[in-house]
């Protein structure tokens, strides 16, 4: 409890002073087993709790304390707010942690910038006529943008995110006290939770993902667009493989492995954005925390363009329009390979140490109250 | 703006699990609805928003309960608490009904918790809801609107136009306007009056301004008061309430559950004048909790506190408000105005008083006092380890008893013995007729699912003949 702790903070430990007592919500997700294994909450398991919160509001909308009752509750509120707070902190380089207070400027900036970078240096390399004109059989993808600009930026983009998140991670583990203990299972535990969302099923009937009343439209729009985020990924490491091992250069057939992972990844990347949007638009504004939209909303429309734009690329890749679209699109993905840490995209990492660390205390730990 | 020029079926008097268990019965049967819920919405669902769980008997191990719990046992657990204050065919209508309770609750979209980690090892007998009564309300509300069902948020119920046991229609303040809602069969399902403090007053004098009301402030008895006078039937003691132990510091309205103090087993409890006046160990907490409130209530200024020591700490639910801490007894006590020399010496005679033993906080472990007044009988450790930790404490007030007399189908009897034509009741304002004293967790939420569907069924029944 230090004297810089952010309000946010100090709200969500009065809120959890009532929370401990009440338990009413024990059966929602991992944050409230978590929290009946304290009975004081320092700074660090603030923001251990709050990162374990997936924002499913189910604890608000059964609060007998919600507002407008004097105690006010709001957690996924105020834990929305912790959560950032601890993307800034612990950000790498620190210097870059101040992102976070303005997210949405800065990835929408990022993804501007991005997008220019791409169409400056491909129309400062590649002749008119080159950039403009049709182009088929492999190789075509690199008359436009030179193979060695394309290695350059996007690797360099992903090492060095790579790198800041893996420094990110550790100052996050450090940064709020985490203990020593088993490392096999609760590793096992966290992935199964992240792989099946587990914290966003509500024992099967759903979130309260607009409204009081329960749905599942939040975690199969997330679903969808983590596995498409996934096997797009999986797209760009099996062209790698193709490229680097068998010799064989893009632009590859519409069946071929990397285009058909590619493509199913960007249709339901796709679906999920616009799932995740629309639940975000139609929502009851309460629990959430109004002042981080603009960075979510960012992020959610630099998703839907990296795959929108994929997507119509593989449609249009034999015309003469194929060579803006391409250096807008890489334009984009360069955009997200840098955001990376420094987006909502950073939350996953968090969402993650802190399963881990949850499956990991309740081997540990022994529940404050005896009965 | 609803019509409320026409004439309903059915008009529910109320908004918590009983009144809409009502409203939902009496609609699935085609009848119009109209539910006149006192509260705005973002606090509708009476004392219902604060539960946790019903009490269901059940011959084998469902889904949400454990094992069994048959209606000889259940009948024998009731008896036991209200020492025969009940009516046998009443209590039995409801514990046989009560096993249909989770499956109607369920089919009206509320989720019950699989089964229980928490706080009174309950999960053999009652069902819990999957984050409590407020769930529970969303619930059952979605369920009602999604049936038809009209939902009037911010209407006081003020009078019932009752003509030789018929009732015509209700006076109303709707949104602060006045209005009539004419009916062809009401229920009352509008609760007790535990918040109505002038009324609490006339059985309780100035100690009743020191009562904590734990749950919805609406439950101000206007109905109930309006019923009685009009020539209803009274059931139930108007003295008696079911109180606990709260934290002294909580809200005076409406802090629900949190604000209880668990901490008494594992303490001892004195009064303003530091003299302890119960033993605080004779069972387990969970036979034990509603009987303190009452036992404070009869203290001066309604004060007690509760002192213990840093041993205990973690073998009760924390409480929300932080405890006193202090180095001394005596340092405690000047931080709760009470004497200290007196304090020092009652807890030097308690510690003297404790008599050798192995501590086991879940269960009683014979760890007692000797040659003690009043004694402690189980979990009796000597306070002497600092810091010395104090709770202070009042009574929370969850309900009163005073009801309407009801029959075996949730029709509302008149003074003169005869049923009324086309009145019903549910829920607190009935509980009563089958709790006369004492009570067992999680039964009134029974007795609103059960009368609530009854009185539902039974009024729309009503107006089809």
């Amino acid at each position: 409890m230090s004297a810089t702790e952010s309000e946010a903070t100090q709200e969500a430990r009065r809120y959890l002073e009532v929370c401990n007592a009440c338990r009413y919500c024990e059966g929602y997700c991992a944050v409230f087993p978590a929290m009946t294994l304290r009975r004081e909450f320092s700074t660090g398991d603030m923001q251990h709790l709050a990162n374990l919160c997936h924002s499913c509001k189910g604890c608000y909308h059964s609060c007998q304390y919600a507002p407008p009752h004097a105690f006010g509750i709001n957690l996924p509120s105020s834990f929305a707010s912790i959560r950032n707070e601890s993307y800034e902190q612990y950000a790498w380089p620190p210097a870059l942690g101040s992102v976070f207070k303005r997210n949405g400027t800065i990835v929408s900036l990022v993804a501007a910038l991005g997008i220019a970078l791409a169409l400056i240096l491909t129309a400062a390399i590649q002749d008119p006529g080159v950039l403009y004109g049709a182009h088929a059989g492999p190789g075509a993808f690199y008359k436009v943008i030179p193979w060695w600009l394309m290695v350059t930026l996007a690797g360099g983009s992903l090492g060095f995110s790579v790198l800041a998140l893996t420094v990110g991670a550790v100052r996050y583990w450090r940064g709020t006290g985490s203990k020593p203990g088993p490392v096999m299972a609760p590793a096992a535990e966290a992935t199964v939770d992240i792989l099946t969302l587990r914290n966003l099923g509500g024992g099967g009937h759903g979130c309260n993902d607009t409204d009081e009343g329960f749905s599942t439209h939040r975690r199969w729009s997330h679903q969808a667009l983590m596995y498409g985020f996934l096997l797009c990924f999986a797209s760009t490491s099996v062209a790698t493989i193709y490229d680097h091992f068998l010799h064989l250069e893009a632009p590859y057939a519409f069946l071929s492995i990397p285009v058909q992972l590619g493509t199913w990844g960007g249709a339901l990347m796709l679906l999920g954005v616009i799932g995740l949007t629309w639940v975000k638009l139609v929502t009851d504004p309460v629990p959430v925390a109004k002042h981080l939209a603009g960075g979510e909303f960012a992020l959610l429309a630099l998703l839907f363009l990296v795959s929108a734009t994929g997507l119509l690329l593989l449609a249009i890749r034999h015309t003469g329009a194929m060579g803006v679209l391409l250096a807008i699109h890489l334009g984009l993905v360069l955009a997200l390979f840098i955001t990376l840490p420094y987006s909502k995209m950073v939350h996953g990492l968090y969402r993650g140490l802190a399963l881990y660390r949850a499956a990991r205390e309740k081997r540990t730990m022994v529940a404050a109250a005896a009965d | 703006m609803p019509d409320l020029s026409q004439v309903f079926d059915v008009l529910v008097v109320g908004g918590g699990n009983a009144a809409l268990c009502a409203a939902i019965s009496a609609r699935k049967l085609g009848a119009t609805v109209v539910v006149a819920e006192h509260a705005p919405k973002s606090m509708r669902g009476g004392n219902s928003r604060h539960t946790r769980n019903l009490r269901a008997l059940h011959p084998g191990p469902t889904d949400v309960l454990t094992e069994k719990y048959l209606e000889e046992e259940y009948w024998d657990d009731l008896l036991r608490v209200t020492k025969g204050k009940t009516d046998e065919h009443l209590a039995r209508t409801c514990i046989r009904a009560s096993q249909h309770a989770p499956g109607f609750l369920k089919e009206c979209g509320v989720v019950f918790q699989p089964s229980l980690s928490g706080t009174l090892s309950l999960s053999r007998t009652n069902a819990f809801f999957l984050g409590g009564g407020k769930a529970l309300v969303n619930a059952l509300y979605r369920t009602a609107e999604r049936l038809g069902v009209l939902i009037l948020y911010d209407t006081e119920v003020q009078h019932l136009e009752v003509e030789d046991g018929f009732f015509k229609e209700a006076i109303v303040s709707y949104r602060g306007f006045p209005h009539r809602i004419r009916a062809k069969s009401v229920v009352a399902s509008a609760g007790g009056f535990q918040a109505n403090r002038a009324w609490m007053r006339e059985y309780w004098g100035d100690a009743a301004d020191n009562f904590q009301i734990r749950g919805t402030p609406y439950a101000q008895g206007t109905v109930l008061k309006d019923m009685l006078a009009g020539g209803v039937q009274q059931v139930g003691d108007p003295t008696q309430f079911h109180a606990v132990c709260n934290d002294a510091r909580s809200p005076m309205e409406d802090g629900g559950l949190a604000m209880r103090l668990d901490c008494t087993p594992f303490s001892i409890v004195v009064n303003k004048n530091v003299e302890r006046f119960y033993d605080e160990g004779e069972d387990t907490w969970p036979k034990r909790y509603a009987i303190w409130g009452r036992l404070i209530a009869q203290q001066p200024d309604q004060r007690a506190f509760a002192i213990t020591d840093s041993k205990a700490v973690m073998n009760y639910l924390p409480s929300v408000f932080p405890p006193m801490r202090a180095n001394s007894i005596r340092e405690l006590a000047g931080m709760f105005g009470l004497d200290a020399d007196k304090l020092e010496k009652v807890v030097a005679d308690y510690n003297a008083a404790v008599q050798p033993g192995t501590f086991n906080g879940q269960e009683l472990d014979g760890c007692r006092t000797q040659g003690l007044e009043p004694p402690k009988s189980n979990w009796a450790r000597k306070i002497d380890t600092p810091p010395f930790i104090g709770h202070p404490m009042m009574p929370g007030i969850t309900f009163t008893f005073l009801g309407v007399k009801v029959s075996d189908k949730a029709r509302v009897i008149m003074a003169d013995g005869k049923p009324a034509a086309n009145i019903f009741a549910s829920g607190e304002i009935m509980a009563g007729n089958i709790l006369g004293q004492g009570y067992l967790a999680g039964f009134g939420m029974t007795i609103g699912t059960v009368f609530g569907r009854l009185a539902g069924e039974e009024a729309a029944r009503n107006v089809r003949n």
